[in-house]
């Protein structure tokens, strides 16, 4: 599946705001993983994730996704093979269309966007079905403008915008930060349904250190813009948060002092 | 004073109002491009200035050395291409800011524009503007205006089309969210640069009937075309919202652009039927555009703002005062 191999990055080269935000990350997924990946503040999680994302090239170092390197791809041809739920609710959506539209536009992705209708009678059917699974209501509000939606609403329709085009990873970067504690377990426990359904393969930045044990088959820890804890199935059904602090220290040399961690 | 009321004759009012259906018609299409730039885009255009001036030089050489009319029209177009195209290359190829890049191409078409022309200003023979579909001349004013019409008309339902299209939707979504339209696999530089081009085409197609419409083209022709489409923008917005409210919608919007358009230049007859200097009405129009653009922002200041706040808190500071002393 995705494959990243010893990638570089540095921001603010050469000014005192120098920043070494990805320092030789490697890291393999297997068809089907659903890793969270959790560390301190600057540790280069949502680097990582923007890395492979293509928001901008990389200093040094390797992408692959199914053994083709994507790295000298831009952001919008790695489209095809990506689907994004950011943090802020307002990026995932086009505020000014409506859900229909996002949608149709969602399940183009990848393809060539020519002088076909953007929205055929064929396709809300099937749009109407998968808005239904949801369970909030918006297949009765398919010509609703997305802007009046609430955040929460906007973020699960994110989800399957970024779900309903099949793509080889699904990439969450903190996608429940911004939401009330009920919204954000809302949108997880979708999240779930999304990626067992489709049998995607899934990598999620989190805050929350119960979140990144209770979801996903897989646990990595970075710090300093590194990988430094990796954790299978069978430990993680074992492991409690203070295990995840206590192993942190261990292998970072530093506590893992973070208050968005602690009260999450 | 008397006298003055006196000179005012109705008929010339009426005959001053059919006019300005015709101008608002034409101008209407300038409305249209500057919609697709500044309404679905969300770029501030400065090009149009430059390019309605282009497309009106063009087609006016062109008729001189001998083309036909409509052709020229045609080349006017894609003149306007080209001049959008290359200010959407300076924002997407070289990072050069929107409004940077359109104050750019606007000033060197300057230079571009009196090559084409030779001198300030060209007048088409009357021999050749007797083929013209466009005239402004009184005997033709009817059938000028309802030609037009139809053509803008057409141009309404091809953009509105365009807009519903795979291609036209990834346009869209550009303007309103360029992070999500790029996570969508939307080649967004490449949308800005199509979309400009688009837009300075049927500015310079609009240039391009004008100077048919007055048999001549001067250098000067595009001063203020941009204020002059987006106060056309701007009130059919607001008519439009007015009449339609909730039932807005694309088709309704783009339709009311190019009654933006005409009512722009109603307004502009009156003031000069009523004998107002009408070089006044530039800033009576930069007045009313900027008002309208700051009333979402006014409303929005009007629901909560510092000073409001402040000023509440004081006077109820003022009556806990007050009861404090009874």
């Amino acid at each position: 599946m995705l494959e990243i191999r010893e990638l570089y990055k540095t921001f603010n080269i050469g000014t005192i705001n120098e920043k070494h935000a990805l320092n030789g990350v490697s890291l393999k997924l297997n068809p089907g993983d659903f890793v969270t990946v959790i560390g301190g503040n600057g540790a280069g999680k949502s680097t990582m994730l923007n890395a492979v994302a293509g928001v901008w090239p990389a200093d040094s170092g390797m992408i692959l996704i199914d053994g083709e390197d994507i790295s000298g791809k831009s952001e919008y041809q790695r489209a095809k093979f990506l689907g994004r739920v950011f943090q802020d609710p307002m990026i995932g959506t086009a505020a000014d269309m409506s859900i229909l539209e996002n949608l149709a536009l969602a399940a183009r992705r990848g393809q060539r966007r020519g002088l076909r209708m953007g929205v055929t009678r064929a396709e809300i059917s099937k749009y109407k079905e998968a808005l239904y699974s949801l369970g909030l209501g918006l297949e009765e509000r398919l010509t609703t403008k997305v802007g009046l939606l609430s955040g929460g609403q906007r973020q699960a329709l994110t989800l399957l915008m970024a779900t309903i085009q099949r793509p080889k990873l699904l990439l969450l970067d903190e996608h429940t930060a911004a939401l009330d504690p009920k919204t954000a377990a809302k949108v997880l426990s979708l999240t779930r349904q999304l990626v067992n359904e489709n049998k995607l393969t899934a990598l999620m930045v989190t805050h929350n250190m119960k979140d990144a044990l209770q979801y996903g088959n897989r646990t990595v820890m970075m710090s300093d813009g590194r990988i430094i804890v990796d954790i299978d199935r069978e430990n993680k059904m074992r492991l409690k948060v203070d295990d995840l602090l206590r192993l942190f220290e261990t292998h970072s040399g530093s506590a893992l002092v973070n208050d968005r961690m602690l009260l999450g | 004073m008397l006298e003055y009321f006196a000179s005012l004759k109705f008929p010339a009012l009426m005959n001053n109002c059919t006019g300005a259906v015709g101008q608002g018609l034409i101008w209407g299409l300038l409305a249209l491009g500057i919609f697709l730039s500044f309404r679905m885009l969300n770029i501030a255009d400065m090009t149009v200035d430059g390019s309605f001036a282009t497309g009106g030089v063009v087609c006016v050489m062109l008729i001189i050395g001998g083309w036909n009319p409509n052709a020229a029209l045609i080349v006017s177009f894609f003149a306007g291409l080209i001049c959008g195209a290359i200010t959407g290359l300076l924002h997407a190829a070289l990072g050069i800011p929107e409004i940077l890049s359109g104050i750019l191409t606007q000033f060197a078409l300057y230079a571009v524009n009196l090559n084409i022309l030779g001198k300030a200003n060209q007048t088409l023979p009357i021999v050749k503007q007797r083929d013209l579909l466009f005239r402004a001349n009184t005997d033709f004013l009817p059938r000028t205006i309802l030609i037009t019409a139809v053509f803008v008309g057409v141009v309404i339902a091809v953009l509105y089309w365009y807009l519903n299209t795979e291609h036209g939707s990834g346009l869209r979504a550009t303007g309103i969210n360029e992070k999500m339209a790029r996570a969508q696999g939307i080649n967004t530089k490449a949308m800005k640069v199509i979309g400009l081009a688009l837009a300075d085409g049927l500015v310079a197609l609009s240039g391009g009937i004008y100077s048919q419409f007055y048999g001549s083209a001067d250098i000067n022709i595009g001063r203020g075309a941009i204020v002059i489409g987006l106060a056309s923008v701007i009130i059919g917005d607001v008519v439009c919202h007015a009449i339609f409210r909730k039932r807005m919608n694309l088709l309704l919007r783009l339709v009311f652009v190019v009654v933006g358009s005409i009512i722009y230049y109603i307004v502009q007859a009156f003031v000069i039927w009523l004998k107002l200097p009408s070089d006044d009405m530039k800033l009576l129009i930069a007045i009313v555009v900027a008002l309208f653009l700051a009333v979402p922002n006014l409303k929005q200041a009007r629901l909560a703002s510092f000073s409001g706040l402040a000023r509440r808190n004081a006077k109820l500071q003022e009556q806990k005062g007050g009861e404090g002393n009874a």
